[in-house]
């Protein structure tokens, strides 16, 4: 059974064999695993980057395990312009079965495709892998959608012939047309081109049975007669890149084709169990579906699965099909086990059909000092890179989880979002726990080994990496985020320099607005700071001094302002008395002078009536202003213009119209300038007073509409004092559950 | 056959399944007429050795077809599953047609449906006289099928009461019937089996028992995908409900019938063809079935009143019908998509002529 194969006249004695496979194709692994055993070769050719010739015995190691993929990264390319190239290999990838066949055995492994070097130093190269699948051309040309099912139906059904590939050979052969030395140009032909220089320089070594496992696509070209000395001189001169090659971690969803990676494939979890499964792929599919239903909920019986299992057999027997494929034992577990709907489907899809499995390469595996240094820290703080989402929830005053919270932050400055922090537990900040979703990435250690620039410690590199992003950063709020980011990651080397630049750039800082975006992240971070444990002394000096600037720009900032700028500066103004009232009554007194600064705003023409109204409230809710009612009636007065009235009640009721519930008074003023109003101005002022209503809840408005039909009566149910006799008993339960009270 | 309203599926395709029947070659499971492949074949449509044609009965996805035939292969029962005219009856009909040859072993499920109708009821007359025997035994169409080893139907299956459902439970799993009077039992005979239906969108319905759903294979009928389809569909039902209700031959112009099935698609799915505006969605179920009516009724007004070609008016009165079920938000509904869609085409305005007539 050889494989109609070139043999040179000076290596007349050396039998080779071709095996033309799919790439992760289960039947192709299964049958190149029974072919290598059959032939017993002396050498083994993998279409791969020959760079890693070296790295093949670690395939051996019992700490490598698939899906992991062939890294080349361009050495020492500048940051930004990512150039890196991968090699994807899953357990039931043929290369991977041959490269573990001959790591078993003892044969020595060669691969055989243009190296990594040139490839990378090509101008565009996007295209990772043999974009086109010959077997499914086969396929769909008898009248198949699927190649694997193809292949199943018609090569691993066929008993009389243990080996497809003289088949494969001659169907490509035929598929190609006739391989002359120019039948094929770009970059493939320089790739079979060294696939056939490696041959040669294998028989030359004094190889006798070489074995060749590739493309199936490429069979014929390594079979063809083309003379050496074309194949040099199209080798010739090619540029070359400095490359370094590893094996990295990868994950199934980055093999399935939806990723756009080119010779991905739609179903890894279901080809990994047709490749894994002993027996009974069927049986094992369905009951595996049924346990992944059963883990959310979902009623699932072994007597549903019974019922899928003959449904997806007469299904496939109805379709003329020997064995039951994907497509059959989804539309069983969407009939019988789903009862027709579509959701559980899709779960079943995700968790099987794709299969979030990561896979895991041994230590002795060539790093940059960044992975290495991270690997550590995965293992001190026992957090365990895995392809599936999950929820991390830390608590701050646990060494263990600060420890973790510092890493994740540390790797986003560096780009690897491993952790992402979860958006909705972002108002909870302050308190001692912080929620994370992790997920890792394969595309992460091509992150980490381009952040190796930076350091040789995440921490170093983090640091380094936070001083460049300062050195660089836009405005003020970029540097003031990148100081919270800083003391989050707890990165106190990066953090005076990262204070010095945005002291500089604070001062010569001109607008207000800047100023005042930029204060929040950085009184969070103080405010906050201790509960992390790191220095604020840095930071308190910047706040005093964007805090006082801030004062001093407010009247220039808040007078002549048009309808978008005022309410732009209204955020601003919020911001940062929340932030000051946060900071609360300490010893710097920015809070009191702040408040000071509002009230000498209130009293400035040419205020926006938005912010007048705005200000008027904030200090009116800081217990500052006494008189809020006369104000008030000033401000929407028949003598101010209608437009300018509204805003300000805008501004007024800006978070909110409880106040109007509770406050009889202001309640009347309102209800009494809008009942005054002459009907032309009523007009233009109803727009505006609709945007303000408009963005309360519908209880807020009831109740307001409430007290406006009913005016003059208290806020309580009813008038009455209440009646200490019948309140007693309901006060003691509550003080009882609250504690306050022992029974 | 040419006396009746409204044949049967047997009837009026027998001589497409006597064709069928010759032709086909394949193994057929125990009690069933054709093959499994004869009946995807019957009801998908084919082409024939020898230039027959087939028609298609359903236009739909295959995948669900197979499904369905596969299922009752494995004499499991098939609970076909859709929104209001999605074709479930029309399916259940051929299918049953196809496999036993006989469509009628029908129980209508309605929420005064008693468990006799699914099991077995008694002639009293017979009953008093002689006392419980076999002569006295009133089967239900269930019970006959389970006899014949037919395949037997059930419409509305939610629309019976919860009780009456679960009489159907021992009899699927068990596929026996016990009749303690009589201290006897009638077990099935081979290529007895189910098919349900029901519409999982119409509000009052009980719902299944999760004990009785796990009998059934469920297989959903989707609403047709494109507009083409549901045109296709559309045109080939009103040509044949026009042979069997002899109306006068209206051509059914094409154009009018893509612009029905375009009115229903859009106000279904609550935006225009062009995804450009958002509309109210009426309350009723505008399926593909009301189009066919709509259709229908609108030839039959054509030839009786009109010059017998279909216009605008002809069907403008059947589409406000079937849109506004509800007086008062359902004519907004309308009224909003005929000033904002309807007006804005111009090659509709003789169609927005006749509905603002109606108005």
């Amino acid at each position: 059974m050889t494989s109609p194969a070139v043999l040179d006249p000076d290596a007349a004695q050396a039998v080779v064999e071709v095996y033309g496979v799919r790439h992760h194709g289960p039947g192709s692994a299964r049958a190149v695993r029974r072919a290598l055993a059959a032939f017993g070769p002396d050498a083994v050719l993998i279409e791969g980057p020959p760079e890693a010739d070296a790295l093949v015995p670690l395939a051996a190691d019992p700490g490598m395990t698939p899906p992991v993929a062939l890294l080349a990264y361009a050495d020492g390319a500048e940051p930004g312009r990512r150039r890196a190239l991968f090699w994807p290999f899953a357990e039931f990838s043929p290369e991977w079965q041959a490269l573990r066949y001959a790591v078993g055995v003892g044969v020595p492994v060669r691969f055989c495709d243009l190296p990594a070097a040139h490839r990378l130093a090509e101008e565009d190269d996007d295209d990772p892998g043999d974009a086109s699948d010959p077997l499914g051309m086969l396929a769909e040309a008898a009248g198949y959608d699927d190649a694997e099912r193809w292949w199943d139906d018609v090569v691993e059904h066929r008993v009389d012939d243990p080996s497809p590939f003289p088949a494969i050979a001659e169907a490509m052969a035929e598929l190609r047309g006739p391989v002359t030395p120019d039948a094929v140009s770009g970059r493939e032909a320089r790739r079979e081109a060294f696939m056939r220089r490696t041959l040669r320089r294998a028989r030359r070594d004094g190889f006798r049975r070489i074995a060749v496992v590739c493309g199936a696509w490429h069979v014929p070209a390594l079979a063809a007669r083309i003379p050496a000395a074309h194949d040099d001189r199209l080798l010739r001169g090619l540029p070359r890149a400095k490359v370094a090659l590893t094996w990295v971690p990868w994950t199934h969803g980055r093999l399935a084709g939806r990723s756009g990676y080119g010779a991905g494939v739609r179903s890894p979890g279901w080809y990994h169990h047709l490749f894994t499964a002993p027996d009974r792929p069927v049986e094992r599919w369905l009951t595996a579906a049924a346990r992944v239903l059963r883990a959310e909920d979902l009623h699932v019986s072994s007597a549903d699965v019974i019922e899928a299992v003959r449904l997806a057999e007469a299904l496939a027997a109805l379709r003329g099909r020997p064995l039951a494929g994907l497509d059959e034992v989804t539309e069983a577990v969407r009939a019988v086990l789903c009862g027709g709907a579509d959701e559980p489907v899709a779960l079943v899809a995700r968790r099987l059909v794709v299969g979030e499995r990561l896979g895991a390469v041994p230590d002795a595996t060539p790093m940059v000092p960044l992975q290495r240094d991270l690997v550590a820290a995965q293992r001190r703080l026992r957090l365990r890179p895995s392809a599936e989402e999950k929820d991390l929830d830390l608590d701050l005053r646990v060494p263990t989880d600060l420890e973790r919270s510092r890493l994740l932050h540390r790797l986003r400055l560096l780009e690897v979002e491993w952790g992402v922090p979860d958006p909705d537990a972002s108002r909870s900040r302050g308190t001692f726990r912080e929620a994370w979703t992790v997920r890792w990435r394969p595309e992460f250690d091509v992150r980490l080994i381009e952040a190796g620039v930076w350091g040789t410690t995440v921490a170093d590199a983090a640091a380094a990496r936070a001083r460049d992003l300062a050195a660089h950063a836009g405005s003020l709020a970029d540097l003031t985020a990148l100081a919270e980011r800083c003391l989050l990651a707890d990165l106190g080397a990066a953090l005076p320099d990262v204070m010095r630049v945005l002291a500089d750039r604070a001062a010569v800082e001109p607008g207000t607005a800047h100023l005042m975006a930029a204060l929040p992240a950085l009184v969070r971070a103080l405010r906050y700071g201790d509960v992390r444990g790191t220095d604020p002394a840095p930071l308190r000096t910047v706040v005093d001094g964007l805090a006082v600037r801030i004062r001093i720009g407010l009247p220039r900032a808040a007078t002549g302002l048009d309808d978008d700028a005022a309410r732009a500066l209204l955020a601003g103004i919020g911001a940062v008395h929340e932030a000051l009232s946060l900071l609360g009554d300490d010893a710097s007194g920015h809070r009191d002078a702040w408040l000071d600064a509002l009230t000498d705003l209130l009293g400035r023409p040419n205020v926006h009536g938005v912010i007048d109204g705005r200000v008027t409230r904030l200090l009116l809710d800081t217990g500052r202003l006494p008189d809020a009612s006369g104000r008030m009636a000033r401000a929407v007065s028949s003598g101010a213009p209608a437009d300018r009235a509204a805003a300000w009640i805008e501004g007024f009721l800006a978070d909110g119209g409880v106040v109007l519930v509770h406050d009889d008074a202001l309640l009347g003023l309102l209800d009494d300038w809008l009942a005054g109003l002459p009907a032309e101005t009523f007009g233009t002022v109803l727009p505006l007073l609709r945007r303000t209503f408009g963005a309360y809840g519908a209880a807020e408005r009831r109740a307001i509409g409430e007290r406006v039909r009913r005016p003059g009566r208290p806020t309580g149910p009813s008038g009455d004092d209440p009646d200490p006799a019948r309140a007693d008993p309901a006060a003691a339960t509550v003080l009882r559950i609250l504690g306050w009270e022992t029974a | 056959m040419t006396d009746v309203l409204r044949p049967h599926a047997e009837q009026e395709f027998a001589a497409e399944l006597a064709l069928l029947a010759e032709h086909d070659d394949r193994p057929r499971p125990p009690g069933w007429k054709l093959s499994p492949w004869a009946v995807t074949a019957y009801l998908l449509g084919a082409e024939l050795p020898g230039g027959a044609v087939v028609t298609p009965k359903y236009v739909g996805p295959r995948r669900l077809v197979e499904v369905a035939v596969a299922t009752l292969a494995t004499d499991r029962a098939l609970l076909l599953l859709g929104v209001p005219g999605t074709a479930k009856t029309w399916v259940s009909e051929h299918l049953a047609a196809a496999i036993s040859g006989d469509s009628t072993l029908l129980v209508q499920g309605t929420a005064g449906t008693s468990e006799e109708a699914v099991r077995y009821g008694w002639n009293y007359a017979r009953l008093l006289a002689e006392g419980p025997s076999a002569a006295a035994l009133v089967e239900s169409p269930l019970l006959r099928a389970m006899r014949r080893g037919a395949v037997a139907r059930v419409e509305e299956l939610t629309r019976m009461p919860g009780d009456v459902q679960d009489a159907l439970i021992t009899l699927l799993s068990e596929k026996a019937l016990p009749v303690p009077e009589l201290n006897t039992e009638v077990q099935a005979r081979p290529g007895f089996t189910v098919i349900a239906t029901a519409n999982d969108r119409d509000r009052g319905v009980n719902e299944l028992s999760s004990a009785l759903r796990r009998r059934f294979n469920t297989v959903v009928l989707p609403l047709p995908e494109t507009v083409e389809d549901e045109v296709a569909i559309v045109a080939r039902r009103v040509e044949q409900l026009g042979t069997a209700l002899e109306l006068p031959a209206a051509p059914a112009g094409l154009a009018e019938i893509r612009r029905v099935v375009t009115v229903f698609r859009e106000l279904r799915s609550g935006v225009s063809a062009d995804g450009r505006t958002t509309l109210k969605v009426p309350s009723g179920t505008l399926s593909t079935a009301e189009a066919i009516s709509v259709v229908t009724g609108g030839l039959a007004l054509a030839a009786h009143f009109g010059d017998g070609v279909l216009r605008p008016s002809d069907v403008a009165a059947g589409i406000v019908g079937a849109v506004v079920q509800d007086p008062s938000a359902d004519a907004v509904a309308w009224q909003e998509y005929l000033e904002t869609v309807v007006r804005a085409r111009p090659e509709w305005n003789d169609f927005y002529r006749a509905c603002r007539d109606l108005a």
